[in-house]
């Protein structure tokens, strides 16, 4: 079983595409707890990270991911490059074809773009997030992260709580959840629940309270300010006291219940600070398990052998 | 004028008249000289074995782009009188948003002069309705009238001020004119790039409700009643359009309503993929949608078929979805596309589809054309109904190829056009 060339999203991995890239992550781990985070499985591979929105987070965990498994590494961010002073996506994708790169991570606005240029280089292309589309690697790193604190996935009560309309982690955790058995549910304001949602096996929940006492673990999403300017909310302040998960409400809930968040967080936004830094936070795992999930896709796509990951680890087994 | 020319034996359909049967047609100084079995050819006339084909009025299109002036990259005047012939049509209407806007009795009358030098279908210039297409100030609707054209519009963006399309529609009655609408609530079209839905929420893109189409079609309909005019409204695309205009065509409001080609056959999932070619305004809907359009076509409360031909460069459609143009080109498949997916799959008789592509868009905008009684100007085209094809856009005339109907298989070929009896496109 391989993943194909490029990782687009979850939406069209089998079960089993999925679960051989949580697998293939575990052996990785260990690698970022070494005092010498280096393995040569990537060697003389040569990746460009393509930025077109700014990110801090991803890229650098992807740079990490590339740079441990040994890639050569070359950041392109948007503002300075070319795409800036107008070049379209396809003579981008022209331009690091000819330089013959073996793989393009790349960061867009527009929902398709990885797909599309995918569509157009031989170069395998992973989605760092596209749009309001997908955002696969995150919703990986959930997955595994999830997985590591309960242990399975199948069965699980996971509600996204926010901002699901605008949101491409919304997107890959439904498809990766519900692949995987878990049960799923969002929870917002209607202004920002896609249409249609309820059809892809989602439970919605008008209410935080009613929500919190539903699921075992909250993924709570990032709000950005411009919903509000754009009036999808009257302000943050009433976003928190509807919306927010505080330590009050977590107080309430009876059961154990995992806190997930993508991040960057809004402190006192969506979430209460006491929650984001409290026992049932997992958020820094999430950032950990974010390079061993990019380590993985990587090395599969490089057509690694996924029973050799835990070889490659100690010698390189992917050369 | 050219030599006579007789097509005999051909299935004559005139929907004009209700007329279907199996005779001989006689063209004689651009019109149509003769209709009866075992006419006899005239001296010098080209006689024509038509047995087996259909013999039918011109297709007539009241809703195409042809980028003259401004973007002649993508089509011309010519150009598109050349796919317009090619797909069986002899007249078509030319939207006014150009750059710079048909919206002066000097830019109509240029592009009747560039209809008449191309010497192909009659391309009949729509004006516009308000002075650049701004939304602000009425246009000069009788000078333009005066330089030949048939209707005004500001379609590619909507008459957004109710004031506005209330004056225009009130205005056009002293010329007898539609007002033709592209039917858009502004503030929930904002930023939209395909029909709001399940799918729209699969691919992260922006949706489009239904609603932001039926708010201006319920406005328009009101004011077509309150202001005694003419509207027109170009490419309906939902089931909750279709009900309105058929409740207004019982209290009797004057309306036409017009569907194209791609709204009558694909459905929001054609943007699956990200295909830029699925990317048009209005956008495609939901199958209800669908069946909704083809019902309100059989039933007459949709008017006519329109293809809203809409040429872009190619590599203005290579883009990521959000950023391609809307928008895609019709003439040349129309009647392939429409015979394979009405008449074959039983939703229209030919004769009807025949109605719906030539003569009621002919009287819709008042138009020339669209029957072929004794005297009338020999527009025809004759059709092969029986002969598959596949659509290939490198071979389309048009100067651009952004069809959602590439590698179609499709039964329906255009294979003679006569304009005022000269043969203007011919696959012997």
């Amino acid at each position: 079983m391989t993943l194909g060339k490029d990782l687009v999203g979850l939406e069209h991995l089998s079960p089993e595409q999925i679960r051989l890239i949580l697998d293939t992550a575990e052996p990785f781990k260990e690698v970022s707890e070494r005092p010498i985070k280096k393995v040569p499985a990537l060697r003389g591979k040569t990746i460009v990270n393509l930025f077109f929105e700014a990110s801090t987070r991803t890229r650098i965990s992807f740079e990490f991911a590339e740079k441990r498994l040994s890639a050569d590494t070359v950041n392109v961010a948007a503002s300075g490059s070319s795409v800036s002073k107008g070049e379209t996506l396809v003579d981008t994708a022209r331009n690091l074809e000819a330089m013959r790169i073996d793989m393009v991570v790349i960061r867009h606005g527009s929902s398709g773009a990885a797909q599309f240029l995918g569509s157009r280089i031989r170069s395998n292309v992973i989605n760092a997030g596209d749009g309001k589309h997908e955002h696969p690697t995150q919703g990986l790193l959930d997955l595994l992260t999830i997985r590591d604190r309960h242990g399975r996935i199948d069965g699980i009560k996971v509600c996204l709580v926010g901002d699901i309309l605008h949101s491409r982690v919304a997107r890959s955790n439904i498809w990766g959840l519900t692949k995987l058995g878990a049960e799923v549910g969002v929870c917002g304001p209607r202004t920002l629940l896609p249409r249609g949602i309820e059809e892809l096996g989602v439970q919605v929940f008008d209410r935080i309270e009613a929500a919190m006492e539903w699921a075992d673990v909250l993924n709570v999403l990032r709000l950005q300010l411009e919903r509000m300017e754009k009036g999808f909310i009257p302000s943050l302040r009433e976003y928190y006291r509807v919306f927010g998960v505080t330590q009050e409400r977590l107080a309430q809930v009876k059961r154990d219940i995992t806190i997930m968040h993508p991040g960057p967080m809004n402190r006192g936004v969506e979430i209460d600070s006491r929650v984001a830094d409290g026992p049932h936070s997992v958020i820094l795992d999430q950032v950990t398990n974010g390079v061993a999930i990019r380590m993985a896709v990587l090395y599969l796509l490089a057509g690694g052998k996924p029973e050799l990951a835990d070889a490659a680890k100690r010698s390189g087994g992917a050369e | 004028m050219s030599k006579p020319l007789l097509l005999k034996g051909g299935r004559v359909i005139d929907p004009s008249r209700d007329v279907d049967q199996v005779t001989d047609l006689l063209v004689q100084d651009g019109k149509v000289a003769g209709i009866g079995q075992g006419l006899g050819a005239p001296d010098g006339a080209e006689t024509r074995d038509v047995t087996g084909l259909i013999v039918a009025p011109g297709l007539v299109d009241i809703h195409v782009h042809f980028r003259e002036p401004g973007n002649e990259d993508e089509e011309t005047v010519a150009s598109g009188a050349r796919a317009a012939v090619t797909g069986g049509y002899t007249a078509v209407c030319a939207m006014p948003n150009t750059d710079p806007v048909t919206d002066n009795q000097a830019a109509v009358g240029f592009i009747v002069r560039q209809s008449v030098r191309a010497g192909l279908a009659r391309v009949y210039p729509i004006g516009a309705v308000s002075v650049g297409q701004k939304g602000e100030q009425l246009a000069e609707f009788g000078e333009m009238v005066g330089a030949g054209a048939v209707a005004v519009s500001d379609d590619g963006k909507p008459v957004a001020s109710s004031h506005l399309m209330r004056t225009a529609l009130e205005y056009a009655r002293t010329f007898g004119i539609p007002v033709a609408d592209h039917c858009e609530e502004p503030t929930l079209f904002a930023g939209g790039v395909m029909h709001e839905g399940l799918v729209s929420s699969r691919l992260g893109l922006k949706g489009i409700p239904a609603a932001a189409e039926e708010i201006m079609v319920a406005r328009d309909l009101l004011l077509a009643e309150l202001s005694g005019g003419h509207v027109h409204l170009c490419h309906m695309s939902t089931k909750g359009s279709v009900e309105l205009i058929r409740r207004a065509k019982e209290r009797h409001v004057r309306v036409t309503a017009e569907v194209t080609p791609h709204h009558l056959t694909l459905t929001d999932h054609a943007c699956e993929g990200y295909d830029t070619h699925a990317k048009m305004n209005p956008p495609l809907r939901e199958a209800a949608d669908v069946a909704a359009l083809r019902q309100g076509l059989v039933d007459g409360v949709i008017d006519c078929i329109a293809t809203d031909h809409a040429p872009h460069a190619y590599d203005e459609k290579d883009a990521a979805f959000d950023d391609a143009p809307f928008g895609i080109i019709g003439l040349e498949t129309a009647f392939g596309v429409m015979h394979t997916e009405l008449v074959e799959c039983g939703v229209l008789s030919l004769p009807e589809l025949i109605n719906r592509m030539s003569t009621a868009p002919a009287r819709a905008f008042h138009l020339p054309g669209g029957g072929m009684r004794i005297g009338a100007v020999a527009d025809i085209c004759v059709l092969d109904v029986t002969e598959p094809w596949t659509v290939d856009p490198a071979r389309f005339h048009s100067k651009s190829r952004n069809s959602p109907f590439g590698g179609r298989r499709v039964t329906g070929r255009v294979r003679m056009t006569l304009v005022a009896g000269r043969i203007v496109h011919d696959t012997p």
